[in-house]
């Protein structure tokens, strides 16, 4: 278990590193980096200093070396539009996203999984026709629009929710749903197929066998083994929730980490969007260490192999 | 039992309104500018924040109203149809072709570069790619060629799995070991033994794909990274209609219904196809 | 071999059916058959003929929602479990009937211990506490004759051989002390050696408890070790049966002495008959008179009309075919 511990943090350490050359080389491939990180009304000599003080007249490997070793330290530049380091702005905005995102997951879990359930259970039947409807919908509508929609409906039409930034738990109501209903409607449809799966399977018989209750045997027997693809694809659905951060943060005016994004892009803020980028994916391979640990908990066959 | 021949989707069962409204789209995309009723970026002040022809103080002249600028919403939807499907084709054979080629790839040679490859779709399917794409707008500059290196980083991975799964079992047929024997080069042997036999299990997953595309084109759009303005386009007009949204409601929520339109029939489309072709597919 | 002791279990004329997308398919289309204490009786016939559909009917879990009884009685100690309520028959399984499943790999629920699954199936039939059934699941892994039980119990499904695994599910089967055992193909996914083991276990728990059992199989040496008698299986009904001697001496329904005459030695399997020519009729499209008929090779006019009824031949041997002629009841 150690041991694949450690392999898998090598490997995250691994694609953070290609990430970072990526952000460093798509600096540089479009002529004078300079350009994308100052201001456009910054005078000759803001210039000159700035590329004396990146290094930008240097050679490139030790061009590379600054970025690099500054970005270990934690330098991940200085933010055009807030003219402070970059890091600072994105850590101050990180626990407003992680106020929506559990949120936004937990009840797309807390749904999708009893819909799955009942789906399977009574597959064919009008439950399962709806969930199966509700779900195609859901994975067709775009979340931007989704957010607009459900503002013009719920703030402006009938005045009951708050369309905008951030205040009391009414608040958290449009953004969360927002954010969950393409998840959820993934995770239904997998909870459906793969408990539907598991339901078929010799160990369900062995369990009626034995005289157990159908409730039981679905959600003790069933369920476990049918959540597993759903941890698996964990990450997946991780990757999604983060880019659908930036845009439901983006319609709620939500000052998250996802708006900042769209503000770096807007603003052309280059060094700000390459330290959301790094700061992401080290977020990003963090959780799916996590969850894969998790893993390795619920599936005993992974535990021990 | 039968199950094989009954699984299967056949031409009686194709979703024919999701096909009719994908060929009036495709029609109305190549024939946008016969068919609009204006030009998609002439700007009229005077009829600014035209509503709806159903709604009081709309008129026939625009069917969907008009936008902050005067210009015909309808004219620029259909305009928006052609970019959205451009871009969803250039994208979807740039992304496609990356992850076919990398599959196939990584399924016949197995190994070690199997085992690289399929590391790195896994890193990628975990990753959210979006940020490299929003990061290719601002370094490289807003336009299609953009867009579609962005979506290909996006979506490679998605066939390259399954590509691989695929080859892999097409691998193991005798005709590939005969034409071993044959003395054909791997080279040969790809292309001319493993790609045909892949190919519908491609073409429905392009088909699939069609929907993600045009979601990612419109998120990318509204985010701003996307074909860049005045063209219009399906995202950009909801953005555009965002701070409207209190009056002029239209602005938004028809080209966003457009989007959740086309991903749908789209989807069906693709769902019936993949029946039909690959009921194996349905897993994914 | 035991002596005949009561009748445990009865099935008369049962037809249970699955309805789906395609068509009803009969697989179990007028099934009777009796069985008694202590007894084994062999199952026979090809992949598809309804074997573990009759078995599945029996305990009433049939798939669903296509499976259904469609008519016949299950009498089991003069009980008709057809009627029963589904939790009802929730106290029958386990506890008067059980059933060990054919693949040990898929049979266990690889998220938990085979101890928590054994308890599992004990809870259902003794109140006891954890520890006191803990201690009767140790019990039951010995009767089986698995080695350091106590360890065993705190192992996972993957962790342990296949036949190590069926053991277990053998064990949960009889935790329940039933009655009647069903055992659908226990020894197809073992190996050779570890079959004749298995064999032998069931034979000593059957002497211990005289249990009545109930032999699917398409293997007719495992027939001839198991079991008192035999019912030949064909397209969703019994064509012969018989005491497994006089049945093995002298077949009279030619499907049964096509399947005979393909195993040349009586430890080969019958899943594929090379000697029958064709195919088993799709359960969705009978013929309408003998099922065998478009494959047999004594086929009449009479075959294709009209099904034949059952025919009486010696001491609780009996056969449905034309030819057959019936024998003089005294012996």
């Amino acid at each position: 278990m150690q041991r694949y511990i450690l392999r898998r943090l090598l490997q995250g350490a691994l694609l953070l590193f290609i990430v970072a050359l990526v952000v460093f080389a798509l600096a540089r491939v479009s002529g004078n980096p300079i350009d994308l990180l100052v201001r456009e009304d910054a005078t000759a000599e803001d210039r000159a200093h700035l590329q004396k003080a990146l290094g930008l007249d240097r050679p490139m490997h030790e061009q590379l070396y600054i970025f690099l070793t500054g970005a270990v330290r934690g330098d991940l530049g200085q933010s055009i539009r807030y003219r402070r380091s970059a890091a600072e702005v994105f850590f101050e905005r990180l626990p407003n996203t992680l106020k929506l995102l559990p949120l936004a997951m937990a009840g797309a879990l807390a749904i999708a999984i009893p819909l799955g359930v009942l789906a399977a259970v009574y597959r064919g039947t009008l439950v399962d026709r709806l969930a199966g409807g509700l779900a195609v919908l859901g994975i067709a509508t775009p979340q931007f629009w989704l957010g607009i929609v459900l503002i013009y409906v719920f703030s402006i039409q009938l005045g009951v929710l708050p369309s905008a930034r951030m205040g009391g738990p009414s608040h958290y109501v449009l953004p969360a749903v927002t954010l969950g209903v393409f998840l959820l409607a993934g995770m239904m449809r997998l909870v459906r197929s793969s408990l539907l799966e598991v339901m078929g399977s010799e160990f369900v018989k062995l369990a009626r066998l034995k005289g157990l209750s159908q409730t039981i045997v679905i959600w003790k027997h069933c369920l476990r083994n049918a959540l597993i693809p759903v941890v698996t694809l964990f990450g997946v659905y991780f990757a999604l929730l983060v880019t659908g951060a930036i845009v439901t943060e983006t319609v709620f005016a939500w000052p998250g980490v996802g708006r900042l994004t769209y503000e770096a892009v807007i603003f052309r803020d280059y060094p700000l969007l390459q330290a959301v980028i790094l700061l992401k994916a080290v977020i990003v391979l963090s959780v799916n260490l996590v969850v894969d640990i998790l893993y390795a908990y619920l599936d005993p066959r992974v535990r021990y192999a | 039992m039968s199950t094989e021949a009954s699984s299967r989707g056949d031409l009686a069962r194709l979703p024919w309104i999701s096909f009719s409204i994908i060929v009036v789209l495709v029609v109305a995309a190549v024939f946008a500018p016969l068919l609009a009723p204006h030009s998609p970026t002439e700007q009229s002040l005077p009829d600014k924040l035209r509503p709806p022809a159903w709604q009081e103080g709309g008129s026939m002249k625009h069917l969907l109203g008009t936008d902050v600028l005067g210009r015909d919403v309808l004219s620029r939807l259909v305009y928006g149809a052609r970019v959205s499907l451009t871009v969803a084709a250039v994208a979807l054979i740039a992304g496609g072709g990356v992850g076919l080629a990398l599959g196939i790839l990584a399924g016949y040679t197995g190994g070690r570069v199997d085992n690289f490859i399929m590391r790195v779709v896994d890193a990628t399917l975990t990753f959210p790619t979006i940020l490299i794409a929003l990061l290719l707008a601002v370094s490289l500059g807003q336009g299609l060629g953009t867009i579609a290196i962005a979506i290909t980083v996006i979506i490679w991975a998605r066939f390259a799995r399954i590509v691989r799964g695929e080859v892999l079992s097409v691998k193991t047929r005798d005709f590939v070991a005969l034409a071993r024997v044959h003395g054909c080069s791997h080279l040969r042997i790809m292309a001319v033994h493993i790609v045909p036999n892949v190919l519908n299990t491609f073409m429905v997953l392009l088909t699939l794909h069609i929907g993600f595309v045009v979601i990612v084109e419109a998120t990318l759009s509204f985010l701003g990274a996307g074909i860049p303005p005045p063209t219009p386009s399906w995202g950009q007009m909801v953005s555009d209609g965002r701070s409207h949204i209190a009056s002029a409601w239209w602005l938004s929520v028809v080209p966003g219904g457009a989007i959740m339109l086309v991903v749908l029939v789209f989807n069906l489309f693709g769902d019936w196809l993949r029946d039909w072709l690959d009921p194996r597919l349905r897993q994914v | 071999m035991a002596s005949p002791g009561r009748v445990v279990l009865e099935v008369r004329d049962l037809h249970a059916y699955l309805y789906t997308r395609w068509g009803v398919v009969r697989a179990v289309d007028g099934v009777s058959f009796a069985l008694r204490e202590g007894e084994t009786l062999g199952l026979v016939g090809e992949s598809g003929c309804g074997k573990t559909m009759t078995a599945l009917s029996v305990l009433r879990l049939m798939p669903e929602p296509a499976g259904r009884i469609v008519q016949g009685q299950v009498l089991l100690e003069g009980e008709d479990l057809v009627t029963k309520s589904e939790s009802e028959m929730r106290r029958v399984r386990g506890r008067r009937i059980s059933m060990i499943l054919q693949d040990p790999q898929t049979s266990l629920n690889p998220v938990f211990t085979v101890g928590s699954q054994i308890v599992e199936a004990l809870r259902m039939r003794y109140a006891d506490g954890v520890d006191a059934l803990r201690r009767l699941a140790e019990e039951a892994l010995r009767r089986v004759k698995v080695a350091a039980p106590a360890e065993r119990l705190r192992a996972f499904p993957h962790q342990m051989s296949g036949g190590m695994k069926q053991r277990v599910v053998g064990a949960i089967a009889v935790a329940g002390e039933p009655r009647v055992l069903i055992a659908d193909e226990p020894t197809t996914a073992l190996d050779v050696t570890i079959q004749l083991q298995y064999l032998v276990l069931l034979k000593e728990i059957q002497a211990r408890t005289r249990l009545a059992m109930l032999f699917i199989t398409h293997d007719f040496g495992i027939v001839a070790r198991m079991c008192d008698r035999v019912a030949v299986m064909y397209a969703g009904r019994i064509v012969e049966t018989g005491p497994t001697r006089a049945l093995f001496r002298a077949p009279r329904h030619p499907y049964t002495a096509a399947l005979m005459a393909s195993v040349p030695r009586m430890e080969a399997s019958v899943e594929r008959l090379p000697s029958i020519e064709g195919q088993p009729p799709l359960l969705h499209h009978m013929p309408v008179g003998c099922r065998f008929a478009p494959r047999c090779s004594y086929v009449d006019d009479r075959c294709r009309r009209e099904y034949p009824p059952v025919v009486p031949i010696g001491p609780a041997h009996e056969a449905s075919c034309w030819r057959v002629e019936p024998s003089p009841p005294s012996r």
